[in-house]
């Protein structure tokens, strides 16, 4: 069964199989007449059972993949217009990122159960984000991956606008025109690219480049116009503003999506692109990514330190991690590439699963604020301990997800630039000091806010939700070796691609 | 050397289109000014079926090579084509809206069909005029009918404001491009392109030519509304009936778009090194320029008129390729631009409120939830006009900024993308309006001609066109292969 699956166009169902089912709910929505809440419910079932299959049928793509080949797999093209085609491929990369997004999809559909407010359109647009994001991940031509990249803008600014919290206008804005700004730099290099390149193949210009076919001052001018887009998606200091307000002002599940699949494509750019196409404008660049990861990795922790808001304190911790990854990204070594990417899905995993903890005490109190809270390991054990676990991930505990990833590319940079990996250390420390103090605030003491009093523990739902995230976070962590012998060719590939530019 | 009878006999067939214009809009006059308020439907019917007859016939009649007609004063050739059905296609859309409005307000004056008709054929002239002459000809019943239909409310002092204004500038832009013609003619010797197409290239004319050719430029950048000769827009576009506001912003941008691609690349081509200037000036100052000043309207239609300036900015982008890639790109981009800018404008006319009509952005706010479909509408079709991807404004934009770095002006291309983000800030507001406000009083329903419109415009900006491209990009280069 599953090896005649193999011939199907896989990525292509993956991809628009949400969208179908975006489709569908319209189509029952201009059947509908009047309120209805059992509308509602069959709205959100349908979006989970579609988000479902399309995992399911994620699996099926991920058994059909080898990934001790390296190059492309799963490949579709049919030609289009504009010498540009549909093509879809995954290597080992882009493999990941689409399980990451079929896999935590799902759990925010669940954590979305409390949306009450014009239900089918929140669905909707999500289902369209989530085809999206999975396009970006297997656009095999880089038309294609524009259109998915920036497509995904609109969806996002509609539910952070909606759906949102107080500010949430101001947060939408700021989100879609930052990263506008940044990717339409990008969409004038893709087509000076095409037009020296006369291709608009990812693995075609990927193999023009490695041929020396972008002069070094042209790389240059390319490689900025890319930055500019990628670093804002990453977020990278300083053009990292956006992302607080859009953490905290989106609902639970957009802040999952944000932080676990959105600011991955920045990486997966840096990865895709920056490296192979523009080799020697990487290696020139190098210490100044390295700067702005230290500054992002040593700023963001004091930042989120001094933060009252639990969603705003988490967000400045992703700024922070994704130093990690692009210092990890550029180090060019196979320790800091692998460390980059397994980081990648670590915070996927750890970043969502916080946001799903802030979200959990946000629907029973309806406030973020630090101090609000105090003492709720007396009236949400489960949910402490739960708490608890993430919060060891977010500061790197051995055994969790979070270490590998951050103790690789610690090993990278040291390789390149010591003096880097001492002070990314200094970020691993303030990481502990903020996520202990928050953990502290919340969970330990006793309770003092008498509203807590009437805090119930998790329910059924809320352990589904979680159960997955728990289970991923302890088996990457005690057994890395699953996700990084995974990746190997592709990191090994990117490696090799980005070692030619050197002299 | 062949006869005037032969001439006449051999050029009528290659002019059926218009004719058919032409006979609409004659018979159409005098069956109104019998028929009354009668006829309004009918012959608006009969008109949208005329512009329909027109296109499809220049179509079907497409020739393999440029043939040029009564002794060469016009010409049928691959941007003629294209143009005219774009035109038709435009006007004939504008004027199904302009029926169903002035229907409903009971306003049926039956004039309304026939100058949409004779402006639509003003257009067709214009673009395939072959001499000065048939030039400002078509150039001038284009405008002289929009003057008219500009002041179609003449009780409201805004829409007889807004035909006053309309027409004393135009006038001066008339004059522009009547005294630059006479440059020209004065230092070539002839008003015929080709004659002017050889003086030009044997380097007859300096400075006395090039002072022509400017003149003319800036007046079609006038009638394009392209920035610095812009001021009109907002106002007439504010003033003007909104079917009417539709039709400006559709057709004649088209029509000045396409003759500017016409007497750049065919009797000024050897020009080229100096004309770019001035393109690509007018091009980086309207999509600034409609950039920024979008950003403080509250009117939809005084918005619409500052994207219409931006617009034209990114479709003189697409003139700047050169005499190797050809204006295709500015073809296609208009191509692309109109189903979006139609479908806006029918759904802007739509809007009512207890019968009144209503045009700011306030008056859109929580449309979401209210009309879930008319906002997805807005939606697709805003994002369209943004040139946010997978819409077909994107794909236009992409298409002007291959133009621009064909042209090594990339740098006209990052001045675009940061005009494309400014304007994305507007069309944000609206769609924040619509989106996120708490709803205002509802508006009233849409009749079912307006929903279809925008519904079909917006399918054509999104889902039609992954199908459609490849054709429209294979009809725009058969353009440009049979032109010049």
């Amino acid at each position: 069964m599953i090896a005649q699956m193999a011939d199907w166009p896989l990525l292509t169902i993956i991809t628009f199989l949400p969208a179908a089912g975006a489709l569908l709910i319209l189509l029952a929505r201009s059947m509908q007449r009047g309120e209805d809440a059992g509308y509602d419910r069959g709205v959100r079932l349908l979006t989970l059972l579609v988000t479902l299959l399309t995992f399911a049928i994620s699996l099926v793509a991920f058994a059909a993949f080898d990934p001790s080949l390296p190059g492309y797999q799963l490949v579709e093209n049919v030609p289009w217009a504009f010498g540009a085609g549909y093509r879809m491929g995954v290597d080992s990369l882009a493999m990941t990122l689409v399980m990451l997004t079929t896999f935590l999809t799902p759990i925010c559909i669940l954590a979305s159960w409390v949306i009450e407010k014009q239900v089918s359109s929140y669905m909707v647009l999500f289902l369209i984000l989530e085809t999206l994001m999975i396009g970006v991940f297997c656009a095999q031509d880089i038309i294609l991956f524009y259109v998915f990249f920036e497509a995904g803008l609109i969806p996002m600014f509609i539910l952070i606008g909606v759906w949102g919290g107080e500010r949430r206008v101001y947060a939408a804005f700021k989100f879609f025109l930052y990263t506008l700004l940044g990717s339409i730099l990008m969409l004038v290099a893709i087509v000076a690219m095409i037009s020296i390149a006369g291709t608009s193949g990812i693995p075609e210009l990927t193999a023009f480049a490695q041929q020396g076919g972008f002069s070094e001052n042209i790389q240059i001018w390319l490689w900025l116009a890319f930055f500019a887009s990628f670093a804002v998606k990453m977020p990278m200091w300083p053009v990292h503003t956006w992302l607080p307000d859009a953490h905290v002002e989106a609902p639970t599940a957009g802040s999952v999506v944000l932080a676990a699949i959105l600011l991955k494509m920045g990486g997966y750019g840096f990865l895709r692109f920056s490296l192979p196409m523009f080799p020697d404008a990487s290696a020139f660049f190098t210490p100044f990514v390295f700067v702005l990861s230290v500054v992002a990795i040593v700023w963001a922790s004091l930042v989120a330190f001094r933060q009252v808001d639990m969603k705003k304190l988490i967000a400045y911790s992703s700024v922070a991690h994704m130093g990690f990854v692009t210092m990890g990204i550029f180090t060019g070594t196979i320790q800091g590439i692998q460390g980059a990417i397994f980081q990648m899905i670590s915070h996927g995993i750890i970043s969502g699963a916080l946001f799903l903890c802030v979200g959990v005490v946000y629907d029973r109190a309806h406030t973020r604020e630090i101090a609000f809270y105090g003492g709720l390991t007396h009236r949400m054990p489960v949910y402490a301990a739960i708490f608890l676990l993430f919060t060891m991930g977010n500061v790197g505990l051995p055994g969790t997800s979070g270490f590998p990833g951050e103790i690789l590319t610690m090993v990278g940079a040291f390789q390149v630039n010591a003096w880097v990996a001492a002070a990314a250390c200094l970020g691993i420390i303030f990481s502990a000091a903020y996520a202990l103090t928050l953990y502290r605030k919340v969970a330990f003491g006793v309770i003092e806010n008498p509203k807590l009093n009437t805090m119930t523990d998790i329910d059924a739902r809320e352990w589904v939700q979680f159960v997955p995230l728990i289970i991923a976070t302890l088996i990457f962590g005690f057994a890395p070796s699953l996700l990084l012998d995974y990746t190997a060719v592709s990191a090994q590939t990117i490696v090799e691609q980005f070692g030619r530019a050197a002299p | 050397m062949i006869g005037p009878a032969q001439d006449l006999a051999f050029s009528l067939p290659h002019f059926g289109p218009e004719l058919v214009l032409v006979g609409f809009a004659l018979s159409a006059a005098v069956i109104g000014a019998w028929g009354g308020e009668r006829s309004f439907r009918p012959l608006s019917f009969l008109g949208i079926v005329a512009l329909l007859v027109a296109g499809g016939w220049a179509i079907v009649a497409r020739p393999d090579a440029p043939v040029a007609i009564f002794q060469g004063v016009l010409v049928v050739d691959g941007v003629g084509v294209f143009a005219k059905a774009l035109i038709a296609f435009a006007a004939a859309a504008t004027l199904a809206l302009g029926s169903d409005y002035f229907g409903a307000a009971k306003d049926r004056r039956f004039e309304y069909p026939v100058l949409v008709v004779l402006a639509a054929l003003g257009m067709f002239v214009m673009v395939s005029s072959q001499d000065l002459i048939s030039l400002y000809v078509g150039v001038e019943l284009q405008s002289l009918c929009a003057y008219v239909l500009a002041a179609w409310r003449r009780d409201d002092s805004r829409s007889s404001e807004a035909g006053l204004k309309y027409f004393v500038l135009s006038a001066l832009a008339s004059g522009l491009l009547l005294y630059g013609a006479s440059f020209v003619y004065g230092f070539t010797g002839s008003v015929r392109f080709d004659a002017i197409a050889e003086a030009v290239a044997q380097g007859q004319g300096g400075v006395g030519l090039l002072f022509g050719l400017v003149l003319m430029l800036c007046a079609l950048g006038f009638k394009m509304s392209a920035a610095p000769f812009h001021m009109w827009t907002p106002d007439v576009y504010e003033g003007a009936p909104t079917p009417v506001t539709a039709f400006f912003a559709a057709a004649p941008k088209v029509a000045a778009v396409a003759l500017m691609a016409r007497i750049l690349y065919d009797p000024f081509i050897a020009l080229e090194s100096q004309w770019l200037q001035v393109v690509v000036a007018l091009s980086a100052i309207s999509m600034v320029w409609g950039s920024f000043g979008a950003l403080m309207q509250t009117s939809l239609k005084r918005l619409m008129a500052y994207s219409s300036i931006a617009n034209m900015g990114f479709a003189l982008m697409g003139l700047v390729a050169g005499a190797d890639a050809g204006p295709g790109a500015a073809l296609i981009y208009l191509a692309l631009y109109l189903p979006a800018t139609i479908g806006v404008f029918a759904l802007i006319m739509s809007m009512r409120r207890a019968g009144e009509p209503v045009e700011t952005i306030a008056d859109l706010a929580g449309l979401a939830r209210k009309r879930p479909w008319m906002a997805t509408l807005y939606t697709m079709l805003l994002f369209s006009l943004a040139g946010i991807p997978p819409f077909a404004g994107f794909i236009g934009k992409l298409v002007v900024f291959q133009a621009a770095v064909a042209a090594d002006l990339a740098w006209l291309a990052v001045v675009g993308g940061i005009a494309a983000v400014v304007a994305a800030g507007y069309y944000l507001r609206i769609l924040a309006s619509i989106w996120f406000s708490p709803a205002a009083e509802p508006l009233s329903p849409a009749s079912s001609t307006v929903m279809t419109m925008a519904s079909a415009a917006a399918l054509l900006s999104f889902p039609i066109l992954i199908v459609a491209l490849g054709a429209i990009e294979r009809w725009a280069a058969w353009a440009i292969a049979r032109s010049f």
